[in-house]
């Protein structure tokens, strides 16, 4: 149930992508080039997104909820460290340089446009850049603590 | 330049926030789609089977949005190969570093007052607005 359940969520989640043309690199970048020719469509997904996500976020606190899943995964942290502005600073980078973020380069992946394929591929290496380098500053520290 | 598309865009962003409040209440998850995508490749496979039927439903939307719309909409790429692997790999990296992108920050995050989310969202749409002016208007093209 929980697989049909995210599925679910999924399919309602790339119809949004589309039907708002979040998934047009070109419309991004026109909505970013606030000096330029302004196309402030995408602020309006912004409104219709988080006004049907608050409602959920409302509820979530309520008796039987998750109902299919055994708990909640909520981020509860309140601190501000230079990882959450470095790395929101360098997505911002990205995302201004083609216009696409995660969600919009996986449901493009069907449209069979290289640059969308390409995209993902690059994606999944700086994830997983990413991944090895924690593992590799994770091993180091604890070798440290070792010595 | 775009068209201005409000009324499509109000119904596409209530989508995406059905979405983010049904995976909320039925599977107690956030609809973060950089740690959904990074989450395909941990080994605990009750963790990864919902993340991969979520990125299955994702990746099946084109087809179904075919089927009940018609034809998708234009998708228009002014990059070149060099710049979108740049970017793709700053988003890659960058997503997992600062824990979050355009969804779990942006939406998710801001829909239920996250300070951190607040936070990341501004810094992220700020880097990209200047990373569009320059381009487009300082660099000249």
């Amino acid at each position: 149930m929980l697989v049909l359940s995210a599925f679910a969520a999924g399919l309602l989640f790339g119809l949004g992508l589309i039907v708002s043309q979040m998934v047009n690199p070109a419309k991004v970048l026109a909505f970013l080039d606030v000096t330029g020719s302004w196309d402030p469509s995408l602020a309006f997904v912004m409104v219709g997104a988080t006004a049907a996500s608050a409602i959920g976020y409302a509820v979530a606190n309520s008796p039987g909820i998750p109902v299919l899943g055994d708990r909640l995964e909520i981020p509860n942290r309140r601190d501000f460290d230079a990882r959450l502005i470095g790395g929101a600073a360098l997505f911002g980078i990205g995302w201004g340089l083609v216009g696409l973020c995660p969600g919009p380069a996986v449901v493009m992946l069907p449209f069979g446009l290289w640059q969308g394929s390409a995209f993902v591929v690059a994606m999944l290496a700086g994830m997983g850049l990413f991944a090895a380098l924690r593992s590799a500053k994770a091993g180091s520290s604890s070798r440290e603590v070792g010595v | 330049m775009t068209d201005f598309t409000p009324a499509s865009a109000l119904a596409g962003g209530l989508l995406i926030g059905t979405s983010a409040s049904l995976l909320l209440i039925l599977n107690g998850r956030i609809a973060g789609i950089s740690g959904i995508v990074a989450g395909l490749f941990r080994r605990d496979l009750r963790e990864v089977s919902w993340r991969a039927a979520f990125v299955v439903g994702v990746l099946l939307a084109p087809l179904v949005y075919g089927v009940l719309f018609g034809p998708l909409p234009p998708v228009t790429f002014n990059s070149s190969a060099g710049v979108i692997v740049a970017a793709g790999l700053l988003v890659g990296f960058g997503t997992r570093l600062g824990s979050g992108c355009t969804s779990g920050h942006g939406v998710c995050g801001i829909s239920r007052g996250s300070p951190r989310s607040l936070v990341a969202t501004g810094v992220f749409m700020i880097t990209a607005l200047i990373t569009v002016l320059v381009t487009r208007h300082l660099m000249g093209h």
